[in-house]
């Protein structure tokens, strides 16, 4: 008899704070998609054919630039880490693969110059940006260096070897010679396959792909141990330093991407492509809700956080807001983000607790 | 019973010389409750004794005091005012210094630096009046009978001398509280003695002393009250003259742990994992491990027992694969082992349980399932990917086997209670299907009912032929659990005992084997 009334009101309360505490934490799971409903919903409000077909294949043919490099770095931020030489490997891959189709690759001892096969340039690049980030990777665990630092000294090398290429000169229409067979480049920019461009295609493959290696391979898992307690997984067995040097390589490949998707967007190489784009793949990042503390975050969140830069991008560039004020805002989303990430570590803890102490009400009972 | 416990805290509480007090402190971590409401006296002038196993949450009600953490409920008071120190900076104003076990000491500054950190003595400009300042640091260093230089780099000190700044620091605070965690640990013979004289000019000027330390012997000379806690609870308050060792020790245990861990007699077999010569050298010269050699044979639970800093630690991850300097050489079964890395020696068989399981065995972002697979992964995987059901089936498995408490295998590895993380810790290195299991104070930071389970799981696995390397600082534990017992010091085995022979005098004194005496009766100085 007693015993009916005391379960009673243990279990009505037990049901109440369990509900209380998975609707916080489905608005802290959800949060970075419920910001960018909000922002469409505002931008659709106040600019007229916002949501159009034919705006929103464009908006995704900018997004898809962002998302590219923001899946690799998410790769990089799950491990604790930060990769800011995103942006200067673009701009190198872009210069390079621009200079081999202008003027081929010379063989000064030969005395002969090759046209490589525009195919061949750009697996070429890729390469290029992929060793790129290996060697980040590889300082960073050979010799201890903080990712920062030897991401910033990589931001400098990748910006100025740009530059070096062509003298600070672009290398234009680089459509190519039939003779040379190296025509076609332009074709990977411009290209479309059942009405949506080919970069928001290598958006959705690479996202669809780390999604699945994030989630379903040891090494995915490694990535997330390593962010969540570095020295625990390397007890494990994982190996650091050589999923490190990989996450880096993703990124530098990602990079590499985006530089051949924007030269030949413009079919021209210019020295400066990909400048500061690292900040806007690391908000996207951050606003997808992956913590810079690393072992926390999802794809699935990156892609939506690009989306929502995108959204607030292109929202604002319709609606005749100044460039500067563009840019007063976009600060203020990057720190609102990692406020946000704060707020948000605290209270999972606070909920990890709460939910203890629900199991221990229960177990009491 | 309950009721009676006021009444009895009162008469001993009764004498107003109590100038600070916790009441009723509870703190709740995720995964363990640290403190359950706990009461706790200081008394002015006298030295107050805090003991406890490990984990029983000694440290945790200094940091409460000394306003590096805030509890969860209950409070704080000072002069019979409510007090809520919200930082160091802030207890050190109410004159509450600390003098923590970690040191908290900055290697590239100079001892004067160290000594006055965050309350320098500044000149009417503003600028630090340094001339001042390191007389002071003198003055107090030959109060220390110190020959310390405060003008020397921290970093360039012995780990002794930095306890002895770290002693001078909270000295020069003028505190009326000081909390001095485990301020021996380090010290040699004729050091302690020293401090001993300090701490009794510090009670005649009226400073009240907190003192914790697993020396026992040394709180019986050095304390005036003794309070215990265990699993987290207050379990007794006296006055030190009228207790007894074995009282002391009686209340922290609380029980005979030889009546809950029994080991069950077993055949073993042949040896498994022989060692020779393991050798690591120590970063400032010396060896953290000086040769050593042993073997170990299946079905073998083989103790190692020492005190911190021994090299007990050190040898299991030499073993483990996680320490690339070590030289020497190993079999397993008869064949050397040649694999180098941490993820070789797991396949090869080896696992390790390290001891420290929130800075090395959890990661706390992960959920109980996919801490448990890490060391294991490549066994679930089904082509490239890893297939949701093999990895459920293992999980769920282990945590039939071990009766691993949880709601569900997705839940974070945060929300389980210390044993629980334990038994997760160990259900990952059984996957990894192992032969021979290092287990590094497996039982530290847990309740006697997860420490009891813990050592059923050790049995069991002894019985499977697995061989088990058991480190332990707790006695009882490694006479109880244990087939034969190594035990080391100063990087060296220094005593061999089989389950029959040893005593815990026998691994006492065993264990000092190098060291100084500790009561500074007799003065043969150690070899530093």
């Amino acid at each position: 008899m007693n015993q009916a009334t005391n379960a009673k009101p243990a279990q009505m309360k037990k049901r109440r704070t369990i509900t209380k505490t998975d609707v916080q934490q489905f608005l802290l799971h959800g949060r970075a998609f419920i910001a960018l409903i909000l922002v469409t919903v505002v931008f659709s409000y106040l600019v007229p054919n916002f949501l159009t077909p034919a705006n929103l294949v464009i908006l995704s043919k900018h997004v898809a630039i962002n998302a590219l490099l923001a899946i690799g770095m998410t790769f990089v931020i799950l491990t604790a880490g930060i990769d800011l030489s995103v942006g200067s490997i673009a701009g190198m891959v872009a210069m390079i693969a621009g200079g081999m189709i202008r003027e081929g690759v010379i063989l000064p001892q030969l005395g002969i110059i090759i046209y490589p096969h525009t195919w061949m340039i750009v697996v070429l690049a890729l390469i290029l940006g992929t060793l790129a980030g290996a060697l980040s990777g590889y300082v960073i665990t050979r010799f201890n260096v903080a990712p920062f630092i030897a991401t910033l000294g990589m931001y400098y090398v990748a910006r100025g070897i740009a530059g070096l290429r062509n003298n600070g000169y672009t290398f234009p229409n680089l459509v190519g010679r039939p003779e040379y067979g190296n025509t076609g480049f332009e074709i990977l920019g411009a290209g479309n396959f059942l009405g949506v461009n080919y970069s928001i295609w290598l958006m959705v493959i690479l996202a669809v792909v780390a999604y699945i290696v994030t989630r379903r391979t040891p090494f995915g898992r490694h990535v997330y141990a390593i962010g969540g307690n570095e020295r625990a997984a390397e007890l494990s067995g994982v190996r650091v330093s050589r999923t490190k040097v990989i996450v880096y390589s993703i990124s530098g490949f990602c990079s590499a991407l985006v530089g051949l998707i924007i030269a030949s967007q413009l079919v021209a190489s210019h020295p400066l492509i990909g400048d500061a784009f690292e900040l806007n793949a690391i908000a996207a990042v951050v606003l997808g809700g992956t913590s810079l503390a690393g072992g926390r975050g999802s794809m699935g969140g990156t892609i939506i956080g690009a989306f929502t830069i995108g959204v607030m991008q292109d929202g604002m560039v319709m609606l005749g807001v100044s460039s500067f004020w563009q840019k007063v805002i976009k600060g203020a989303v990057i720190v609102l983000a990692v406020i946000i990430d704060q707020v948000q570590a605290r209270m999972q803890e606070r909920i990890a607790l709460q939910k203890q102490q629900e199991m221990a009400a229960v177990e009491g009972s | 019973m309950p009721e009676l416990s006021p009444i009895l805290d009162a008469a001993v509480v009764d004498s107003d010389n109590v100038i600070l007090s916790a009441e009723n402190i509870t703190q709740v971590y995720p995964g363990t409750v640290a403190l359950d409401d706990v009461s706790f006296h200081v008394r002015k002038g006298k030295v107050n004794v805090l003991i406890g196993e490990n984990g029983a949450g000694k440290s945790t009600l200094m940091k409460i005091l000394a306003g590096v953490q805030r509890p969860t409920s209950g409070k704080i008071l000072l002069d019979g005012a409510e007090i809520h120190p919200r930082s160091p900076l802030e207890a050190t104003r109410l004159g509450i210094g600390m003098i923590f076990q970690e040191l908290n000491l900055c290697d590239n500054l100079s001892v004067v630096d160290n000594i006055f950190l965050a309350r320098e003595t500044t000149r009417r400009n503003g600028l630090i009046a340094r001339r001042l300042q390191k007389q002071r640091a003198r003055e107090l260093l030959r109060k220390l009978e110190q020959k310390i230089d405060p003008d020397e780099l921290l970093g360039n000190l012995r780990i002794g001398e930095q306890q002895i700044v770290e002693i001078a620091k909270a000295l020069a605070q003028d505190v009326r509280i000081l909390i001095m965690d485990e301020p021996t640990s380090a010290l040699s013979a004729a050091e302690v003695e020293v401090l001993f004289r300090v701490i009794r000019e510090l009670k005649s000027h009226g400073v009240a002393i907190i003192y914790i330390s697993h020396k026992l012997e040394e709180l019986m000379q050095i304390g005036d009250y003794v309070t215990i806690l265990r699993d987290g609870r207050k379990v007794a308050e006296e006055e030190v003259k009228n207790v007894s060792l074995s009282w002391m020790i009686e209340n922290m245990v609380g029980r005979n742990p030889a009546t809950l861990f029994t080991r069950e007699e077993r055949p073993l077999g042949g040896v498994l994992l022989k060692a020779e010569n393991l050798t690591l050298p120590r970063a400032g010269g010396g060896y953290l491990l000086d040769h050593v050699s042993f073997e170990l044979r299946e079905g073998e639970v083989l103790g190692f027992y020492g005190l911190m800093g021994a090299g007990r630690s050190d040898l299991v991850e030499c073993l483990a694969g996680a320490r690339p300097q070590a030289t020497g050489s190993i079999w397993l079964d008869g064949q050397p082992v040649t694999a180098t890395t941490v993820l070789e020696r797991i396949q090869s068989g080896f696992v390790l349980i390290p001891e420290d399981r929130q800075h090395d065995s959890l990661v706390p972002t992960l959920s109980v399932m996919d801490n448990m697979l890490l060391a294991s992964l490549r066994k679930y995987l089904r082509g490239l990917f890893l297939a949701p059901a093999q990895e459920k089936s293992a999980t769920d498995a282990q945590i039939k086997d071990l009766s691993i408490r949880v709601a569900n295998a997705q839940q974070p590895i945060t929300a389980l209670s210390g044993g629980n993380q334990q038994k997760v810790v160990v259900a990952k290195g059984l996957l990894t299907h192992p032969r021979v299991l290092l287990l590094d104070e497996p039982t530290r930071g847990i309740d006697v009912g997860a420490k009891s389970e813990i050592f059923a799981i050790v049995n069991r696995l002894a019985a499977q032929k697995y061989g088990v390397i058991f480190v332990s600082s707790e006695l009882k534990e490694v006479l109880a659990m244990s087939d034969r017992i190594l035990v080391m010091s100063k990087g060296k085995i220094t005593g061999e005992f089989t389950h029959q022979e040893a005593t815990e005098e026998k691994l006492v004194a065993a264990s000092a084997i190098g060291h100084g005496p500790s009561n500074g009766g007799n003065h043969h100085e150690s070899g530093n």
